[in-house]
């Protein structure tokens, strides 16, 4: 199950700040962090500023900053919506 | 040199100034217009994420927010106005204020008050010359807009919706901007933006998806909360970077055709000044022949 990649995508608002495949995305939501791996059920939820790391099949990590956004997972693909993102 | 001639060199003086000016223009409109473009494209996947979430949360709870109820009555209404700050754009920012006009109308037929909020210098002038009051303006960067400002509108708008109308609050709000379609073709487009209708992107599931049951976090009331303000921020931004867009190309449309204007003055100019040298030059000769003739019958 984890070998099945994501799909992920990290948009601000003016830009797309990176998309691609990974394993393991790790966020901060505004009750904790929370780690996702392919086959997570549907959800939404608000996250809290702070880093997002996105684990590649590769082993190596791209971490993201985040303020003021969401997080929406559906079908294996993981949209960060943030008002100011970028990778760190 | 003969004050016709004098007249008409002048006048040739003056199109050629213009022209390069109007040339000037074009051409750094022409360059404006890629960018602004550019920026539109960057920012659809996010509104298109946001629209995605809204019409995940609207499709999977059945949940009453303030902002999507509509009110049972209706008193005030708001129009936003998106125009530009600088003016030599053809009809660009005549054309939404006639539509906000007509909408006015339609909105007072129903006997809806109507306040205003104004986006770019020539909105606010034109308000300013007819005295009329408007609630809010922002100027300034109409051509190059920044996110800021689409929050800021946004929370203004927002401030004012979820206040009563008895104390100056409206409730509903339409928004009037510059749709742009092509190079060429700019049209002005009404969208009511509160209370909110999502209709577009309106998810189906499809048959091998049955009804996913969302998670919410950290519950849908917080998320919806959240979600909508931003959902309204990004078509306000949406709304600020088409009528950027737009405006650039009706700038350019109407500094070319300035331009092409100015080569026709040339033309005509020129032949008339030919015109006038030549007369000139046949009264000269005349008058020395005429001279010449009188000397020599004299001389006799």
């Amino acid at each position: 199950m984890a070998s099945a990649p994501l799909n992920v995508s990290v948009v601000s608002a003016d830009q797309q700040v990176w998309s691609g495949e990974a394993t393991m995305v790790v966020a901060r939501t505004v009750e904790g962090e929370i780690g996702i791996l392919a086959g997570h059920e549907p959800m939404l939820a608000i996250l809290a500023s702070g880093e997002v790391r996105m684990t590649l099949a590769d082993g190596s990590k791209i971490v993201a900053e985040a303020a003021d956004g969401f997080l929406s997972v559906e079908n294996d693909t993981i949209t960060i919506v943030a008002r100011q993102a970028g990778l760190v | 040199m003969g004050a016709q001639l004098r007249v008409y060199r002048q006048k040739i003086k003056s199109a050629q100034t213009t022209k390069k000016i109007t040339r000037a223009m074009e051409l750094i409109s022409a360059s404006r217009i890629q960018k602004a473009q550019a920026r539109v494209a960057a920012s659809t996947p996010y509104s298109k994420a946001i629209t995605r979430a809204v019409s995940a949360v609207a499709t999977y709870s059945n949940v009453e927010h303030v902002l999507t109820t509509e009110p049972a009555r209706i008193d005030r209404a708001a129009v936003l106005i998106f125009a530009s700050d600088r003016g030599l754009a053809g009809a660009f920012s005549s054309q939404v204020l006639r539509e906000a006009e007509e909408l006015s109308e339609l909105l007072r037929s129903q006997g809806k008050d109507v306040v205003y909020f104004l986006v770019g210098r020539k909105a606010v002038a034109y308000f300013g010359f007819r005295r009329r009051a408007s609630e809010r303006i922002w100027t300034g960067g109409t051509d190059q807009p920044l996110f800021e400002t689409a929050r800021d509108i946004g929370d203004a708008l927002l401030e004012s919706f979820l206040r009563d109308s008895e104390d100056g609050g409206v409730d509903e709000i339409h928004i009037v901007y510059n749709r742009f379609v092509s190079m060429v073709t700019q049209v002005p487009e009404v969208v009511r933006l509160l209370p909110l209708e999502v209709v577009e992107g309106m998810e189906e599931p499809g048959e091998h998806t049955v009804l996913p049951l969302y998670e919410f976090e950290p519950d849908v009331e917080t998320v919806l909360d959240g979600l909508l303000p931003v959902y309204i921020e990004s078509r306000l931004f949406n709304a600020m970077l088409q009528s950027a867009a737009s405006e650039h190309a009706s700038r350019q449309k109407a500094m070319k055709s300035a331009s092409d204007n100015a080569d026709k003055l040339i033309t005509d100019y020129t032949r008339l000044s030919n015109n006038a040298r030549q007369s000139e030059i046949t009264q000269q000769i005349s008058e020395i022949v005429g001279g010449a003739d009188a000397l020599s019958s004299a001389k006799k």
